[in-house]
């Protein structure tokens, strides 16, 4: 789903490059936490992923599809396939639930009569029913990220990238936001997962690929956060 | 469905973002409403060019009894001059097209036509009026011609041209449209520029958006287009008003003032204000849009 063959990326600013010949395969239906101190090249690798930025060397694969080929006028389209939440949300404040998660949908051409069906569904699915009309500033942290997680997956992407989606959470709520996850992995969507939350990562025993200055250094099918070290 | 949310997006920017969609729309305004006024002067002069270069005549004055240029030393003109003056302006076709005699007693009876009921006319008596030839040149410009061959020739007063008089009016009306022009110009700078700053106060604004809908897989198109909407309505909106101001215009000023004041030629028709009007707003509409997507292109990347 996700092929890394030999990736390289350089920022032109920085000396040490964010992704260091990185060869790496995530398949479909995997849940995959990538781990990692700041600065490790997480947030490229995601980047990468939705092609925010191309390599500088070597090539990106997503759902089949050369990312360093993609002309530009297609990138919408491999949006569309990827699912992406932040640790900061990033919900429209003016808009209801139901309204930001239908804006997903609405700003890519849904008819209305697919958005109404639809958006209820993925509502209900994160646990939000009966909340559809409240705005983000009324909701708590961890429903605010279940709205981002609907929005994200309201359109069944074949891949969900999550960015430290607990990293603003208290551990209990994260553990729900988690089962979330898990739950739409089990749908057979891709979840890639950067974090710094080790708690998570044990917890769920999944594959876990450890990055270090651009390099991986680990790569568990059932992995834990740290090593002993 | 789609064209509902997009409208509804440029209405919010809009709202969003008014003070600065008024401040585009006035600019707009008095930036077109120059632009055609100039337009409009220049049909104005075409207009009078047309018409008055084809009146226009070169009129050599005689000596008469109140001459006093040095040709006319000998005392007023003799019949022989008079014929040999004729001859000549012949023997200059085709530059001379016509030539029509004068008497004083013809120009006294034009005169009193001009000038009925004014004091003027009881003291002046047919003799104060010199004989002349009025001459129609085929190419106005060649007035020299005539002017270097009769000038200071004995029993000619004086020539005149009545071209120079009306290229006075022109370089003044040409000048206002001229300036006109330059400052409609330099105003569809200040425009282009304002819209360009509009859009990206409003892309700005409205980061939060774009960046969920490039997130979720939005075209280029889709993110763009309210956006540019924006602008186009905008400058929709300052062209319909600088359309208005050039019709009151053409209605106040045109109809209401020179028309009846200044009898003698005719203005710029409604045709005129009509095509003006249709250049004027494709250049308004026009301008905003490419400046809008130039600006998006800048600021709203995949």
């Amino acid at each position: 789903m996700i092929r890394f063959t030999n990736v390289t990326k350089h920022y032109p600013t920085q000396m040490r490059p964010a992704l260091d010949d990185v060869s790496l395969e995530i398949l479909k239906g995997e849940f995959a936490f990538l781990v990692g101190a700041s600065g490790s090249g997480k947030s490229t690798f995601l980047r990468l992923v939705l092609r925010e930025d191309r390599p500088t060397k070597g090539s990106v694969h997503v759902a089949g599809k050369d990312l360093g080929r993609m002309p530009n006028w297609k990138v919408p389209h491999l949006r569309r396939q990827i699912g992406a939440v932040f640790q900061d949300f990033r919900l429209l404040p003016n808009k209801t639930v139901f309204e930001n998660v239908a804006f997903a949908l609405q700003v890519i051409g849904r008819p209305s009569s697919h958005i109404r069906t639809v958006v209820p569904e993925v509502i209900d699915l994160v646990g939000l029913a009966g909340k559809e009309h409240r705005f983000p500033d009324e909701l708590s942290g961890g429903e605010q990220q279940r709205v981002a997680v609907a929005r994200a997956f309201v359109n069944r992407p074949m891949i969900l990238i999550a960015d430290e989606p607990t990293g603003n959470l208290d551990p209990a709520t994260s553990v729900g936001i988690m089962r979330l996850l898990d739950r739409i992995n089990r749908t057979g969507t891709t979840v890639v997962m950067a974090t710094h939350d080790a708690a998570v990562v044990d917890q769920m025993r999944k594959r876990v690929i450890e990055l270090e200055h651009g390099h991986v250094v680990r790569d568990e099918t059932r992995g834990v956060y740290g090593v002993a070290r | 469905m789609r064209v509902r949310f997009v409208l509804g997006e440029v209405f919010t920017g809009i709202r969003r973002n008014l003070t600065m969609t008024v401040a585009v729309v006035i600019t707009v305004a008095v930036s077109l409403a120059l632009f055609g006024a100039g337009l409009m002067v220049r049909s104005q002069v075409d207009l009078m060019k047309d018409y008055w270069y084809d009146k226009v005549q070169v009129s050599i004055y005689l000596c008469g009894n109140t001459s006093e240029v040095l040709s006319c030393a000998q005392g007023p003109v003799t019949q022989a001059q008079r014929e040999e003056i004729r001859a000549d302006l012949d023997s200059l076709k085709p530059l001379v097209a016509e030539v029509y005699y004068e008497s004083s007693a013809e120009a006294y009876q034009r005169f009193s036509e001009q000038f009925k009921g004014a004091p003027i006319l009881s003291s002046i008596t047919p003799e104060d009026l010199p004989e002349s030839f009025r001459v129609k040149l085929s190419d106005p410009t060649k007035y020299d011609v005539v002017a270097s061959a009769f000038i200071g020739r004995p029993g000619v007063d004086s020539v005149n041209d009545q071209r120079r008089v009306l290229d006075t009016l022109f370089a003044i009306l040409n000048g206002f449209q001229t300036g006109a022009l330059v400052i409609a110009a330099l105003m569809l700078l200040a425009t282009v520029l304002l819209v360009a700053n509009t859009i990206r106060v409003a892309a700005f604004s409205r980061r939060r958006e774009t960046g969920i809908m490039r997130l979720v897989g939005a075209s280029n198109f889709y993110i763009q287009l309210p956006f540019l909407l924006e602008a186009a309505l905008a400058a929709t909106m300052g062209a319909l008003v600088a359309i208005g101001l050039l019709v009151l215009l053409k209605a106040i000023l045109v109809d209401g003032v020179l028309t009846p004041s200044f009898q003698f030629t005719s203005f710029v028709g409604w045709d005129v204000v009509a095509q003006v009007s249709a250049v004027v707003f494709v250049t308004g509409v026009a301008l905003a849009s490419v400046a809008a997507l130039v600006t998006l292109r800048r600021y709203l990347r995949v």
